[in-house]
């Protein structure tokens, strides 16, 4: 019953934030461009099926899945857990919390590869690149940055290091890796930021850096809480141009290999002839 | 009868692929490391179908309308040639669907709540609304603003790495004199602003423009306005903050 109620109330709400921005795109298409649009019938089922299915996708995540994220980012935080095994009484450091780390790592990749706005901008680059651009190279490419990202921001709220200083070095390395990575795959890179932290990214690991920042002594959540989808939305720009210029290396490796059999092959017919 | 069959099959299946890492790792974590019992696995498997029926779902819709009417549209506004009623759209879809999202709405929330502790503005609940209105506006403003340059770019056929440089470093000189409190929030409210529904329909408006210009590549021109969409509320949160703090 309690199901059906918060079920009933999910769909409106997500028909809500839907439904504006379907009638100023229907607004526009009848008074700006005066053009009816194209297979009606089409398009609003399409509609109902994006309403219904992020309805749903939203109701199965809030149901189950966050409030078991945000119990285990607790329990992973708590000071007991951190300090079990640990005999000597003193301070936890920021080794203590190995198994943050890799939480950390491992949440961010998936909540990454769940992603529903990833998906539609990996499908839409796959299908303008000609298939260059592979759906999961992008997706894995992804999932990695988001994962480096959330774990390395999590270091971050348990050292106290300023949180400036992180993102002006991952500014830099983007700034020098933009010289050198392939010209088409810069604006995908620069979007995969923004794209990777969405529906399912945010509220996961919003609850991991407010457990932490409440658990570990001498942070604030208020101050130390924020940060880590600045993270998530950096890293991946990283690891989509590192993604790409492993594959321009590769090709040229490729490329090169091709030239040297080539060479040989007609070296040894000239010997031949 | 059997395509449709097996189209369906086929779209689950990808789903279960996309959602399996999620529910592995919980698993992993709640069984080995935490070691606690997994409380409620009927209502995991329910909150799992659900998912799987959602995403399934919302990809369909995807293909079937979002990609097809923001395309459509931005390609009837290019042919049109009015980039007066282009720009328009773009800044309302910005602003619109922007001001509406709730993850910002929570993390607008959060920063009022710091922003009151740090004796920035009152603390008081009337204040606090206040402040927490005024950031959505900004950021949504600067999601419409930032669309309207990532559509300029294409017609103009900008450097898009420029801006985008040009923003970094506009951040970094800024972070220096903005607040600090107000510095985390910026900083996130970049990525909150990207939701499900309208990265599709902004990645569809790019390339629909870039398409439907004969000198433009839909890969290098139509890609960029998430990623300004993206840059330019961390300028405008922390110039907010700045107002804020020196009033």
């Amino acid at each position: 019953m309690d199901l059906i109620y918060t079920g009933v109330k999910t769909l409106l709400a997500t028909a809500g934030d839907v439904l504006p921005i379907v009638l100023f795109i229907v607004g526009f298409q009848v008074f700006v461009i005066r053009q009816p649009l194209h297979n009606v019938r089409r398009v609003l089922a399409g509609l109902a099926c994006t309403v219904i299915g992020l309805g749903l996708f939203l109701i199965g995540l809030e149901q189950v899945l966050f409030p078991l994220g945000r119990l285990m980012a607790q329990q992973l935080t708590d000071p007991e857990f951190i300090m079990r095994g640990v005999n000597v009484a003193r301070a936890a450091v920021w080794t203590d919390y190995s198994w943050v780390y890799v939480f950390a790592l491992a949440i961010g990749f998936s909540t990454a590869i769940a992603e529903p706005a990833l998906l539609a901008v990996a499908m839409k680059a796959s299908e303008i690149s000609g298939g260059s651009i592979s759906v999961w190279g992008l997706r894995v490419a992804v999932a990695i940055g988001v994962a480096i990202g959330v774990s390395l921001g999590c270091f971050r709220i348990i050292t106290g290091l300023p949180l400036h200083a992180f993102i002006l070095a991952g500014y830099v390395i983007v700034i020098i890796q933009t010289l050198w990575a392939p010209k088409l795959i810069i604006p995908l890179a620069y979007d995969s930021g923004g794209v990777s932290t969405s529906t399912v990214t945010v509220p996961l690991v919003t609850a991991l850096g407010l457990g932490l920042a409440e658990t570990v002594p001498g942070r604030s959540p208020l101050l130390d809480g924020f940060g880590l989808i600045a993270f998530a939305c950096l890293f991946p720009i990283i690891t989509v141009l590192a993604y790409a210029q492993l594959g321009a290396i590769s090709e040229r490796f490729r490329a090169a290999g091709r030239q040297n059999a080539q060479r040989q092959a007609e070296s040894t017919s000239l010997e031949e002839s | 009868m059997n395509d449709t069959l097996q189209g369906i099959v086929r779209s689950v299946a990808g789903s279960a692929r996309d959602l399996a890492p999620i529910f592995l790792v919980i698993g992993f974590f709640q069984y080995f490391i935490l070691q606690q019992p997994l409380a409620g696995i009927s209502s995991l498997v329910a909150g799992a179908v659900f998912v799987l029926i959602g995403l399934t779902l919302f990809i369909y819709g995807l293909e079937l309308a979002l990609f097809p009417i923001g395309e459509q549209l931005a390609f009837s506004l290019a042919r049109k040639g009015s980039v007066f009623w282009l720009l328009i759209f773009a800044f309302f879809l910005g602003f619109g669907t922007t001001i509406a999202e709730p993850a910002l709405t929570a993390v607008a929330k959060e920063a009022s709540e710091v922003a009151a502790r740090a004796g920035a503005i009152a603390n008081s609940d009337e204040a606090r609304a206040a402040y927490v209105l005024g950031l959505r506006i900004t950021v949504a403003f600067s999601v419409g603003t930032a669309l309207i340059v990532g559509v300029l770019r294409i017609l103009f056929g900008w450097s898009l790495t420029k801006i985008i440089i040009g923003g970094y470093t506009l951040v970094i000189g800024m972070t220096a004199i903005a607040p600090v409190e107000v510095v985390g929030i910026a900083y996130d409210s970049g990525g909150v602003t990207t939701s499900t529904v309208t990265v599709p329909l902004v990645a569809a408006l790019g390339i629909g423009i870039a398409s439907s210009l004969r000198d433009r590549n839909p890969m290098t021109d139509g890609f960029g306005l998430i990623a300004l969409a993206s840059l330019m509320p961390m300028i405008f949160v922390m110039a907010y903050g700045g107002l804020i703090a020196w009033i």
